[in-house]
């Protein structure tokens, strides 16, 4: 039987909404407050969904102590308590929760073999919410 | 196509051994959940029917009787009990909340007459749920 498990983890990092190829006017414009170039901060909330069929010696779809492991590791201890416009992933991209979204959801790609990875969901703030899927359309 | 959701909470203690595998390997796979004397949690159960909306009712599902069902099948069986001694799903199965959620899909749908099953979703703490679509 295949089940889907979802984890909620919470970080906090900083950020500045500025693209350098555009003039400081545009930067302005788009991004109202989130260009004050001393940045600012969120609590983000991320959901990590991961599926696949239920092992009848364990009950489980994976191990929480390795996605938990898997996560503290690669994701918050990578941008937890990070201004993230100093980090290698938003050299050359905006740190919009879109794209941290992305981020994190190749991180867990690339790295995560206990289980299949359905979708990565982030909570910038109570009010706006994103989720990825690799593309693929979400299933609720 | 609507889809409905309807919540319920439960409380219920478990805990996770296998009885095939030695005390070494149940400690080691199940760390903490591995105290036989259990532990519990405040579930929150989430089932979600779905159905085209009857004209003269304007309703999916009569949520009293969805209400009722989930009551009898599950609620009743579940709530303030030890899953691994009083539930006979998990006499032979693991109560972690994957099967937790397969169990409850197979409570309700024998049960559900005029919408079908859409989603099961339980959720162990706030930051730990496990969705069953009755995928095989």
């Amino acid at each position: 039987m295949k089940a889907h498990l979802t984890r909620r983890y919470l970080f906090s990092a900083s950020h500045r909404l500025h693209s350098n190829e555009k003039p400081a006017d545009w930067n302005r414009v788009t991004y109202g407050k989130c260009n004050n170039p001393h940045g600012h901060g969120h609590n983000y909330h991320l959901e990590v969904t991961v599926s696949g069929p239920v092992d009848p010696e364990t009950g489980m779809v994976c191990n929480l102590v390795d996605l938990d492991g898997f996560v503290s590791r690669e994701i918050l201890g990578r941008f937890g308590h990070q201004n993230l416009n100093t980090l290698p992933e938003f050299a050359s991209q905006v740190p919009t929760t879109e794209n941290l979204c992305i981020a994190i959801y190749d991180i867990l790609w690339r790295g995560f073999r206990q289980a299949h990875l359905e979708k990565v969901r982030m909570e910038e703030t109570m009010m706006n919410s994103f989720a990825y899927a690799g593309g693929a359309e979400l299933r609720d | 196509m609507v889809y409905l959701t309807r919540k319920a909470e439960f409380a219920a203690s478990h805990y996770y051994h296998n009885p095939e595998f030695t005390p070494e390997q149940n400690r080691a796979l199940f760390g903490k959940c591995n105290n036989p004397n259990g532990h519990g949690h405040n579930y929150t159960l989430e089932v979600t029917v779905k159905g085209s909306v009857d004209p003269t009712s304007g309703f999916v599902v009569d949520l009293k009787e969805l209400k009722e069902v989930m009551n009898r099948e599950v609620l009743d069986a579940m709530d303030h009990r030890f899953l691994n001694k009083e539930v006979p799903e998990f006499f032979t199965q693991i109560p972690t909340t994957e099967n937790l959620a397969i169990a409850i899909w197979q409570r309700l749908v024998p049960k559900l007459k005029a919408a079908q099953l859409h989603r099961v979703r339980v959720y162990e703490t706030p930051d730990l749920f496990v969705d069953f679509y009755g995928e095989p």
